[in-house]
Order: C-alpha cells, then structure tokens, then sequence
C-alpha cells in the first residue's frame, strides 16, 4: 500500500470512525432518557418522530440556536479552551480502538481501526489523563463558587481513580504481554471445552473487571461518583456558567468518554470481537463488529441502569472508596495474577 | 524529512513554551505553558523511536504532576505576581545570551562524550548498536534484568520520600 493509498484509506477511516462515534454519543443520550424514564415509570421522549428517534437531531437544533454567555469575570481564553480540551481528549481515544479484525476491500486490506499502535492502552490512559484539565479550567475560569467546587472535585476524583483504573489493568497485560489493543483481543481467542470462551474475565480478572468497572464509572463522573456535578449541592458543577455548544461539547465528551470506557472494558475483559461467525462473506466480515457493538451497548445500558438505580456517595466516602478499598485490591490483584502466571 | 520538519514544530512549541512560562504573569498560565512543554517533549521521544518514554512522560508529567499544579494553584487561588521594580539591565543583555550559550555548549560537549548525538531524529531506532530500544518490552527487559538493583533503590527511595512527606504534612495532636 503506498503513503497516498494509506493517507487516503485513514483519512476515510478517521471520518467513519468520528461518524459512528458521534452518532453512538447521540442516540446514548435518548437510551439514557428512555431507560431513566421507564425505571421512573414514565415514556420519556416521544413526541419527535416514532418513539422519539429524532430527538438528539431536535436537541442539537436546539443546543446550537441558544444564546452563547460567556460571564463577565470570566477568563476568557481558558473558559473558550476548557470545552475544546474536554471534547478533544475525549474524542481522540477512539483513534486506537479496534472495532473489528482486518477487512479485505478490494486490493486494499486494512484493520478496522484507525491506528494500530504498540503502545494503544497507553495512549488511551495518557490522553484521558490529559482531559483533566478540561474539566478543571472549566471549573477554575468560570469564576463561580459552585464551578470552582465542581473542578476542584473533578480534578481530585480523577486523579485518584485513574490509579485504580491504571492498576486494574495490569493483570490483563500480564496475560497478554502487549500494549496493543489488537494483541489483546487476539490473545483471547479461542473456548476451553468448546463453549466457554477464554475472555480475561473468566481467565481470573474477575476482581480487576470489577474494579476496573468502578474506577471508570468514577472516571467519567457518572453516578454514583457524578459528585463533580451533583446537582443538588451545586448546581451542575464545572459546567454551570456554559450554556449552548460550549455545554454541549462537554455533554458530548462525557458521553463519547463512556464509549470509550465501554470499547475498552469490551476489549480487555470480554474478548473484544470474538463470536460465533458464519454465513456469506459480507456476513462474515460485519458479524465480528456486531459482537463488538453488542458488547459496548450492553455497558452503555449497565452504566444507565445503574444511573437509574444508585443514589450518589458522599466525597470523602468517595475518597476512601478509591484509596483504601479500590487502590489495595488492584495491587493484591496483580500479586495474585504474577504469582499465577510465574508458578504455571 | 517527515520526522526532521516534526522535530523542528515541536522543539519551537516546547522552547516557546518554556519561554512563555518565564513570561506569563499568572501562575495558571505558566503551568499550562509547562503542559505544552511537557507534551512536545513526549512527542520528540516518541520522534526518537521512544514510545514508552513518550507515553509515560505524557500521563506521569502532563496528566498527573501538572495536574497536581493546577489544582494547587486553583485551591490556592493564586492571584497575578508582582514584579520587582530594578530588574539588572546587564543580566538581561550579556546573561541570558552567555547562560544559553553556555549550557548548550556543556549540552554539546556531554552528548558528544556519551555518544548521544549519533541518535538521528526519526532514523533507525539504535543505541549501542544494539536493537530497538524504545517499545515496552525492551524498557522492561532493561530495567528488571540489566538494572534490577538501581530500579529497586530508586523504588526505595521514592516511598521514603512519600513518608516524609505524610510525615511533614501530619498535623501535631
């Protein structure tokens, strides 16, 4: 494949990729209304188009029509670049995200990825690392007490739970020995006994499964760690003074940073594309990506159902919950995992 | 010639970050010109054929450390500095050119002894003559096998600082 066929084919891939991504953030939102609305007892959306389908284009007219405020005493170049760092970050973890084994289309075969990277788990962790800073000058250049409150709690939750978050993963990479997405996932090919598969959930990273579960809940301030933004004490937290696209670009980075998580929980625990395929060869080639996609959306409806279910942890049992409970078990989990793999 | 423009973009993003974090009058924008100076650090290791380094130099220093700054300085809520009336018109003419070409002369002359500028941007990924150096593996294989002790001592060293530091912090009672 030359440079120009190869420019061309990312360039295509980098546009499907945002496309679905997109699109994904959109219709997340409607599951999490209607969901969120059936748990209540209630419809949810359903006056624009059958069952409400067209709400996320309704609320996205409506996002871009508002009044765009920006407050007096607010510092202005930060609290323009604060959404550009969040949705940024947030939107650049899908780059090495695979989605499927290699395609053959045509002469050209290519992995169904953007970029297939020896260091793909790193640059997730670092660029998610990164959107800290969106959050936090957010809350810093707004200029509002209850922004402050929120960046403050933002910035300190996720600096806690990314080690949680980067321990948990550990054991998974013991197995593995690879920072390559697309390693892992290979390497967990295959059944033992002809129907249970070997995903790393069942391989014995059943404890870091969950602890990676609930340090990435914490990580993109969801309930029951959404303390960032807890409406009741403050409002909406780092985003209260932004209105209009400013806000949506930070509603669409919490929600593309839950794929994201999702992709990555598929990934690393359950086998990434791995499934029954059969059929034509067009099947064949779309039913690994469909597994995949089912995967994602069965975390999608778990991080929803659980919004609708738990109420919100107090800070310091939030801290605590990270540091004395979550940062020790990951730690006993890779002693346990490299005890395992060296005494095979 | 791909990585040799790269270089050239991102060593002027880091030096004219650095510059601007002498520069800037607010603590918060300083500490964001470091991030920039961080980040286009990372990415010239990662030029260099070393995509560990880069990857941790981004979410040790530009994700963990610098947040820690920003949060400081938010929770402090450090205002605008002072600047002091009689700065030295000598040290801005002749120290600032001496004191650059100074270090860059001891940097040119440490490089050339230990051998550190037959390392060429972009190019082939070799140290010693040895193999690739920089992915996960051969880091790993260096620090656990070749430089065990010195890992550990460091490790050592750290967690005594962090219980200095618990130990400082911890209010009388």
């Amino acid at each position: 494949m030359g440079i120009g066929t190869y420019i061309l084919v990312s360039l295509v891939k980098i546009a499907i990729a945002l496309a679905i991504l997109l699109t994904a953030v959109a219709y997340t939102t409607l599951l999490e209304r209607k969901v969120v609305g059936r748990i209540q007892n209630r419809w949810g959306p359903s006056r624009v188009g059958p069952f409400g389908i067209w709400q996320p284009l309704a609320d996205g007219l409506k996002f871009i029509f508002k009044e765009d405020i920006t407050p007096p005493f607010a510092n202005k170049p930060l609290y323009m670049l604060a959404p550009i760092i969040a949705l940024t970050t947030a939107l650049t973890s899908i780059a090495v995200i695979p989605i499927g084994p290699w395609i053959r289309l045509g002469s050209i075969n290519t992995p169904l990825q953007i970029a297939d990277v020896n260091i793909g788990l790193l640059i997730i962790l670092g660029v998610t690392s990164v959107g800290v800073y969106g959050v936090a000058l957010a809350g810093w250049s707004s200029n509002s007490k209850y922004s402050m409150l929120g960046g403050l709690r933002a910035s300190a939750q996720m600096v806690s739970y990314e080690i949680a978050l980067g321990l948990s993963l550990i054991g998974v990479l013991i197995y593995t020995g690879s920072f390559s997405l697309r390693d892992i996932v290979d390497s967990q090919a295959g059944t033992w006994l002809g129907f249970i598969p070997k995903w790393n959930l069942f391989r014995g990273q059943f404890v870091a499964f969950f602890i990676y579960i609930m340090a990435a809940y914490a990580e993109t301030n969801r309930i029951p760690f959404d303390l960032p933004e807890a409406e009741t004490e403050l409002v909406a937290g780092y985003h209260t003074e932004y209105s209009s696209m400013k806000f949506a670009m930070f509603f669409m980075a919490e929600y593309a940073n839950m794929v994201t998580v999702a992709c990555l929980a598929s990934i690393l625990f359950l086998g990434g594309w791995s499934g029954p395929v059969f059929g034509p060869p067009i099947v064949q080639s779309l039913l690994p990506v469909f597994w995949f996609a089912l995967r994602v959306f069965a975390f999608m409806f778990i991080y929803i159902w659980v919004r609708g279910t738990l109420p919100r942890f107090r800070y310091d049992q939030l801290m605590a919950f990270g540091w004395k409970f979550l940062l020790p078990l990951a730690i006993a989990n890779i002693v346990v995992t490299s005890l395992v793999v060296a005494l095979k | 010639m791909l990585s040799l423009i790269l270089f050239f973009i991102f060593a002027a993003l880091c030096v004219g970050g650095a510059i601007n974090l002498l520069v800037q009058k607010h603590p918060i924008n300083s500490a964001l010109s470091l991030i920039v100076v961080m980040g286009s650090l990372a990415l010239i290791y990662l030029l260099l054929g070393a995509e560990f380094v880069a990857a941790v130099q981004v979410i040790v220093y530009a994700g963990a450390v610098m947040v820690l700054f920003v949060f400081v300085i938010m929770l402090l809520n450090a205002g605008v500095e002072e600047r002091t009336e009689h700065a030295s018109r000598v040290a801005m003419v002749l120290g600032v050119p001496g004191l650059i070409i100074g270090l860059s002369l001891a940097v040119w002359v440490v490089s050339h002894l230990a051998g550190l500028d037959r390392i060429a941007i972009g190019g082939p990924m070799v140290m010693n003559g040895s193999d690739v150096f920089g992915n996960p593996q051969a880091i790993g294989h260096l620090l656990f096998r070749n430089f065990l002790l010195p890992f550990e001592v460091t490790s050592v060293l750290i967690l005594i600082a962090i219980m200095g530091a618990v130990v400082l912090a911890r209010r009388e009672e």
